[in-house]
């Protein structure tokens, strides 16, 4: 994408549960690309705030669940005196298709930005047949 | 009392803070460009203050910090590249450049600015000026 355009504002999604959760807190659905390469699928978000020790990656059944912790103990000791987005974690869950390999998913974080690669099973990579 | 007293009090606690000053006055004086990218929440810790915002995918080198007088300009350009034979099934995340000044209701003193970016967040830490300090003057 070009970078040239000034960069639009988006305030952040607060996540909507069907179940309500037994803990105060507010969760945040984390910005999200998703798009298919030749081999995989990659999903790309963007959890500011969040180091790689607090980000759990679970996958159940075909449910894959990212969830990232904010450490709000370095807010201690801080008086907000104006503020224009609220903190919260980050959570997020996809349902996967069946052509992606379970055993190979991979997760990276880099500035905020957290990258999964999901394999997909060797049947569903293209291959080229070559005529003999 | 709280039943589960745990990690998520203080979390609760700040993000009402965080709520409490969303309609704040503090940067009325200045022309702030409030609701610009990035976002920023202004921080006291003590006589300092502290500007935190969520910059995610922003490299360092990308980054521009400038303080003049009471004024902070952040500006910096935000890319998303993706490699080549691609096809987006969603596409959430934006692109583009941004520069914002926020003029703060006190002086800094320039030569203490700090500026830190970690996971997505940059943090400028903003010491008030020495002559800028209230000074307790004592009761004869």
């Amino acid at each position: 994408m070009e970078p040239s355009q000034d960069l639009a504002l988006r305030q952040k999604q607060e996540v909507a549960t069907k179940e309500e959760r037994t803990v105060p807190g507010r969760y945040y659905a984390p910005v999200t690309d998703i798009y298919e390469t030749d081999n995989g699928l990659m999903i790309v978000m963007e959890m500011p705030g969040v180091t790689k020790e607090r980000v759990t990656v679970d996958l159940q059944g075909d449910v894959l669940r990212i969830e990232g912790q904010i450490d709000f103990s370095q807010y201690k000791d801080m008086e907000p005196v104006y503020t224009e987005y609220n903190i919260g974690h980050f959570v997020r869950t996809f349902s996967l298709p069946g052509k992606i390999d379970r055993e190979k998913i991979a997760a990276q974080l880099e500035d905020g930005v957290l990258t999964l690669t999901l394999l997909k099973v060797l049947e569903a990579q293209p291959r080229r047949i070559s005529i003999s | 009392m709280a039943l589960f007293p745990g990690p998520f009090d203080p979390l609760l606690r700040l993000q009402e803070a965080l709520d409490a000053f969303r309609t704040s006055s503090w940067l009325d004086t200045g022309p702030s460009a409030a609701g610009s990218y990035p976002l920023c929440n202004v921080f006291r810790n003590g006589d300092d203050y502290v500007i935190i915002t969520e910059v995610p995918g922003v490299k360092k080198a990308d980054l521009g910090v400038q303080v003049k007088g009471r004024t902070v300009r952040l500006s910096g350009t935000k890319a998303v590249d993706y490699a080549e034979k691609t096809s987006v099934h969603r596409r959430e995340r934006l692109a583009g450049q941004f520069d914002r000044a926020i003029t703060l209701p006190f002086e800094i003193n320039p030569e203490g600015v700090k500026a830190e970016c970690r996971d997505g967040i940059l943090a400028l830490f903003l010491p008030r000026a020495e002559a800028d300090k209230p000074r307790s003057i004592a009761v004869t």
